[in-house]
């Protein structure tokens, strides 16, 4: 039980550092001017929604499976990201604003905050590895015995 | 002669809407204050003014000059300046022929830019200033103005000034040519400079001595590598000899110029001395430019003969700077030495009026009378000379802090307000089929780069060295090949060229106008359909465009209304759409239709259109499906769509509820300033992507979610105009502004599928933009309509420090595609001084500019915080810059509340800008009215910003012929400016306030009998008409200098400002009240207060 709930931990937390980096390319190439920040946007915004929730699931199975040290860890960033989402403005376009993002250095701090987020999906990715592994091989264990 | 040569020119000017009257006062004034500052001696004030213009001729001000000047001389000048521009190349061969020498000025001024700008001046003036001139003048100025200048005039044929000149017969010896300048200036002078050898005829005398112009001849011929600064160094020595003249002869009615030159004088050596291609910032300068400034004050009180600017001849002075040539440096070497000690004795004690701490506290009276001008930057003359107008591009500091370290300390926004489009009366354009840029960072050459050979000149933003193409070498104006300093686009800062095809992503557009019609019950009720197609049907034919024009209609209610235009059909004919949810064109053609071919049927139509509706009793509307519909019908083309909406939009797509509860308006919190949803902004910023742009008119009574419909303006480019309660019959002062400002905006000219890049020296970086347009990428602003009454503004950081660097440049380049069709750049370039401390920075604080930009940055942070964090951030930039000041620029703390004087009205503008529209609190501002007074704020260009913010107050009931201007003929009285408090009113006196967009004019209860029946026509005080908006024009003295004060205000802005009347009992006087920024009101501090607050706020 423990292994199918890393298991699928590790599984989400990939999904989670491939969209990070998904993040960060699309926000790289707007810096770039590759592609402009309409079409950035409405790109990003499409993920924001799959990312909440898909963080949210894991914080959750945490919670229940009784993990508590690594649901604490997920926790803020799960709370910063339904506080974002839920905090746009009625007018804005989604957490990612065209009009916006080139002003007051939002591209720069949504960069940060991707570039953070990589930053603790990575963490957690080899957590998770480390505690499906040994909680596999407690298993193999168990049975072996 | 003058004519003449335009036309060889590439160039053409181009005329903008009524510039006149800028010329005439301000623009005179800066120029003459900036040449003052910078280098010039001013011992002679008409001299001296003359040089200006000639020197700045670039700029599109120059042209302007002309207006102001008076007598015969100015004439000249307003033909030169224009003609200068153009043509200057046939100057330089004119130049050459004895003939101009002697008869015509005009002629010689042209010479004059080729050569050397003194030259070209001296040349206009003789006519009439030569005969005020007197000799001791000439031998004052003879020393300054002369080397080049003087000679050119009338020895074109003798000697050239060298290498300008070239082009007359003369010019054989370009390094000699030195020599003979300085003998031109004369006869008197030539001691100290010059050698007598070459010299002319002695009727030119008179004329040098004019031309302190001549002296920025000097200054290129030292020639050298860095071209700039050796100009400096020969007028370095030039001025100061005029100053030691000066002071002798006393001769000069002002002072202060006088006192101003010393300084500049001093400042011009440095800049020698350094080196550097351009002037460094000295220590001096800063003092200079508070001589500027006060000089700038006193202006208006200058007799009208000194304002007279000769236009500029100046692009000569750039071209000599840049010469290579040969210099003879060493004449002008021994006189540097007094200059020297002179003009360090000058900036001393400019220095110290400069930075002299103003107590706030006890100065009562630190308004000036007159209107505040832009501070100069210190830089060398001949680059500032050449420096983008003020009011076109604008720094909010003009000295650079060198690091982010130091602009943090100075607690200042550092910013840019732009005003790229504004109509311009004169403006040099560039047919070339190469544009040269840089390689690198593509910006456009511009007079501020260095050429380091004739091949190779080096970008000023990048540092990148460029190769001079080969067609760059061959001047089109003066015909003459491998003068590339000398082009057009190196002698302005303001330009336009014509863009070949690879600046087009498609063919240029043909301009397209759509009008999108409310017609609800409520529409048709307020009775506007009739203005508008009136004032449509009236200025139908000077929409601007050419014979491509298309123009379409639709109108809305709760169903959507086409208009098919088809030729052949005899009336036109009427489509309607109800499909509201899925809006579709139900015809793909003649919706829009080529105006010329269908003229008679759209005049049928907009005679016929405010009948149609009369008996409407459809309530609903769809304004959201409308603008899709209009989005559809335009997005093959790109245009302008024109939306009237009359109420809340209530069906369809975009539908609005609303959200203003009356009693909370007092409450600065939970006030709905966020657009409540986003349709509005993705459907303007689909508009955006097909170059099509929305101006929103919204004439309403109730509350219609401006801040929700302005979207739709805001990121497409358009603009909105507010017109609160708009009713035919109960609100005419209404329908009048809209008629006026339909009018204007109907005819004013437009660029269609606009894009704007503003750079910046490397180093420095923009991160926040400010306006009407959608910022496509990092430093891309997409601007699908352009229009001349638009400003802008970018904040700025130094995100690496600018060590080793004197000066930094900026540049706007705006591409757009003229109504002509024609795809056009115009390309505005300033150049600023980088200063290394923080007295400096505080020095070369413009206190108007960083109003303009904290108002911008307060709106965005009403709508992304809320309003009252908004008030606190303006309160907040006022403690911290002036306790950052007190605590590091001062030495000894001294009690009260200090400020460096450049920022003595800080404190009272930011205070305006809290009693303004959009930021007080209280009850009095609706929310709709708030919200356009924000977008106001976001969309207009400065000086309407200013006057928006914090009015001019004028004594008008005593207005004499002391001091003022004349312009075509009529005197244009000139009161000065009064505080803004009731305490300076008084019941015996009427005053004028100029709000910018308004202007009252409020009569003291017991006012005299004779300014109500001579200027207002009625036999007394009662029988003042409560609705009074106009002046009868009377054949008395006291009503026409009355009418033509006030009409010269109005024709100094685009837009057309009613002039309200009213007395002690008028619904308006709260108004007029409001705008009394120094006292109390219920809600908020007098300014005494607000001070007070500061001071223990800074003294913590």
């Amino acid at each position: 039980m423990e292994s199918v709930v890393f298991i699928f931990s590790l599984i989400d937390c990939c999904a989670l550092i491939f969209l990070s980096v998904y993040f960060i390319i699309t926000l790289s190439d707007l810096e770039c001017d590759y592609i402009n920040a309409r079409s950035c946007c409405s790109k990003l915004n499409k993920w924001v929604v799959p990312e909440v929730i898909g963080h949210a699931v894991v914080t959750v199975l945490m919670l229940i499976s009784l993990h508590w040290f690594i649901f604490l860890l997920n926790l803020p960033i799960a709370t910063w990201n339904i506080y974002r989402f839920i905090m746009v403005p009625s007018g804005n376009m989604g957490v990612f604003d065209p009009t916006e993002i080139h002003n007051r250095g939002q591209l720069k701090s949504h960069m940060k905050e991707a570039m953070i987020k990589l930053g603790f999906h990575l963490l957690c990715f080899f957590m998770y590895l480390y505690s499906a592994t040994t909680g596999a091989r407690l298993t193999d264990l168990t049975l072996s015995n | 002669m003058a004519q003449p040569a335009r036309p060889a020119a590439s160039y053409r000017s181009q005329n903008g809407a009524g510039q006149q009257p800028y010329s005439n006062g301000p623009v005179q004034n800066q120029m003459m204050h900036s040449s003052d500052a910078q280098g010039y001696s001013p011992s002679v004030p008409g001299p001296y003014s003359h040089q200006t213009p000639s020197k700045v001729p670039p700029h599109p001000s120059s042209g302007q000059y002309n207006y102001s000047g008076s007598q015969n001389v100015s004439q000249f000048n307003s033909y030169q300046g224009p003609g200068q521009t153009l043509n200057r190349t046939p100057a330089a061969p004119l130049s050459g022929s004895p003939v101009q020498q002697t008869g015509p000025v005009p002629q010689v001024l042209p010479p004059a830019l080729q050569n050397s700008a003194a030259v070209s001046s001296a040349g206009g003036f003789p006519p009439g200033v030569s005969p005020p001139m007197h000799p001791n003048w000439q031998y004052s100025q003879a020393p300054v103005s002369h080397p080049a200048a003087a000679q050119p005039s009338h020895s074109a044929p003798v000697a050239g000034t060298g290498p300008a000149q070239p082009p007359p017969p003369l010019s054989g010896n370009p390094p000699g040519s030195y020599q003979y300048a300085a003998s031109p200036g004369g006869p008197s002078l030539q001691n100290s400079y010059m050698k007598p050898g070459s010299v002319p005829p002695p009727v030119t005398q008179p004329l040098t001595p004019l031309h302190p112009p001549s002296r920025p001849p000097l200054g290129p011929p030292p020639v050298g590598g860095p071209p700039l600064i050796r100009p400096s160094t020969v007028t370095a020595g030039a001025p100061s000899t005029q100053s030691l003249l000066h002071s002798a002869t006393n001769q000069e009615g002002d002072a202060t110029s006088a006192a101003g030159d010393g300084s500049v004088v001093q400042n011009s050596y440095d800049a020698i001395e350094g080196g550097g291609l351009m002037a460094t910032p000295h220590p001096s300068a800063p003092a200079n430019l508070k001589m500027n400034r006060n000089v700038g004050y006193s202006y208006p009180a200058l007799p009208p003969g000194y304002q007279n600017t000769s236009p500029p001849g100046a692009p000569g002075m750039q071209a000599s700077a840049l010469q290579y040539p040969d210099g003879s440096k060493h004449f002008h070497q021994p006189p540097l030495g007094t200059n020297h000690l002179n003009a360090s004795m000058g900036s001393l004690s400019l220095q110290q009026e400069g930075l002299r701490p103003v107590n706030l506290l006890q100065e009562r009276n630190i308004l000036p009378t007159t209107l505040l001008q832009a501070p100069v930057p210190n830089l060398h003359e001949d680059i500032q000379k050449l420096n983008c107008n003020p009011e076109l591009f604008r720094c909010t500091l003009t000295n650079i802090p060198q690091t982010q370290a130091l602009l943090n300390k100075a607690k200042l926004p550092l910013g840019l307000l732009l005003h790229p489009f504004k109509d311009l009366s004169q403006l040099p354009v560039v047919t070339s089929s190469t544009i040269v840029r840089c390689r690198s960072c593509r910006t456009y050459i511009n007079p501020f780069v260095s050429f380091l050979d004739q091949r190779r000149w080096k970008c000023n933003l990048c540092y990148r060295v460029n190769d001079v193409p080969e067609e760059f070498m061959y001047n089109p104006v003066t015909r003459v090949y491998g003068e590339p300093h000398k082009r057009p686009e190196v002698q302005n800062a303001t330009i336009e060229f014509m863009a070949p095809s690879e600046y087009m992503l498609r063919p240029p557009q043909p301009p397209v106008y759509l009008f999108v019609f409310d017609v609800s019950h409520n529409a048709i009720e307020t009775g506007y359909l009739n203005t508008v197609c009136k004032t449509l049907l009236d200025n139908l034919d000077l929409l601007p465009g050419n014979t491509r024009t298309k123009i379409g209609f639709i109108t809305f209610d709760s169903t959507i209304h086409f208009y098919s235009l088809q030729e052949g059909l005899s009336q036109p004919q009427m489509l309607i759409v109800s499909d509201i949810e899925d809006v579709f064109i139900p015809m793909p053609e003649n919706l829009l239709v080529n105006l010329n071919e269908n003229k008679e049927l759209i005049q049928d139509l907009l005679k016929s259109l405010p009948q149609m509706f009369t008996k409407s009793l459809e309530t609903q509307s769809a304004l959201g499906p409308a603008l899709q519909a209009a989005f559809k019908l335009m997005s093959p083309s790109g245009g302008r769509i024109s939306v009237f909406q009359t109420q809340l939009p209530s069906v369809g797509m975009g539908a609005l509820k609303s959200r203003e509860e009356p009693n909370q308006r007092a409450t600065a919190k939970d006030i709905h300033l966020t657009p409540s949803t986003d349709f509005y902004k993705k459907l303007a910023l689909d508009c955006s992507g097909q170059q099509v742009a929305v101006d929103l008119f919204l004439l309403s009574g109730q509350y219609s979610d401006l801040a929700s419909l302005g979207c739709i303006s805001r990121y497409s480019a358009g603009s909105v105009y507010y017109y609160q309660s708009y009713h035919h019959k109960h609100n005419p002062v209404q329908v009048e502004k809209l008629q006026k400002e339909l009018k204007r905006y109907l005819t004013r000219k437009i660029g269609f599928e606009a894009v704007m890049r503003i750079r910046c020296t490397k180093g420095l970086s923009i991160h926040t933009f400010h306006g009407n347009f959608f910022v496509r990428s990092t430093d891309l602003l997409s601007l699908p309509n352009v229009n001349p009454d638009a400003g802008y503004a970018v904040q700025m950081s130094v995100e690496e420090s600018l060590t080793d660097m004197q000066v930094v440049s900026f540049q706007s380049a705006l591409l757009y595609t003229s109504s002509k069709g024609e795809r056009r750049i115009r390309v505005h370039t300033m150049c600023l001084p980088v200063v290394t401390t923080l007295s400096d920075v505080y020095l070369g604080a413009d206190v108007q500019a960083i109003t303009g930009l904290l108002a911008n940055m307060a709106v965005d942070r009403s709508v992304s915080a809320t309003l009252s964090d908004a008030r606190d951030a303006l309160v907040n930039a006022v403690i911290d810059s002036l306790s950052a000041y007190r605590s590091s620029v001062l030495s000894i703390q001294q009690p009260g509340l200090m400020a460096p004087s450049s920022l003595r009205l800080f404190p009272l503008y930011v205070l305006a800008l809290l009693k303004q529209k959009a930021f007080q609190t209280g009850t009095n501002a609706r929310l709709d009215e708030r919200i356009f007074s924000m977008c106001q704020v976001k969309n207009q260009p400065l000086v309407y910003l200013m006057l928006m913010t914090h009015p001019s107050l004028y004594r008008v009931d005593n207005l004499t012929d002391e001091g003022a201007l004349n312009i075509n003929d009529r005197t244009i009285p000139q009161p000065p400016i009064l505080q803004l408090s009731v305490e300076k009113l008084s019941r015996e006196g009427a005053y004028l306030m100029d709000a910018g967009s308004v202007m009252f004019l409020w009569i003291g209860k017991s006012c005299g009998q004779s300014f109500i029946s001579q200027v207002l026509g009625v036999p007394n005080y009662g029988s003042i008409p409560q609705n009074m908006t106009h002046l009868p024009e009377l054949e008395t003295a006291e009503s026409i200098r009355t009418v033509a004060f006030i009409s010269w205000l109005r024709e100094q802005r685009p837009f057309f400002p009613i002039l309200y009347v009213i007395k002690d009992d008028s619904p308006l006087k709260s108004s007029f009240l409001q705008n009394m920024i120094e006292d109390r009101t219920e809600s908020a501090l007098s300014y005494y207060e607000f001070l007070l607050h500061i001071q223990q706020q800074v003294n913590k």
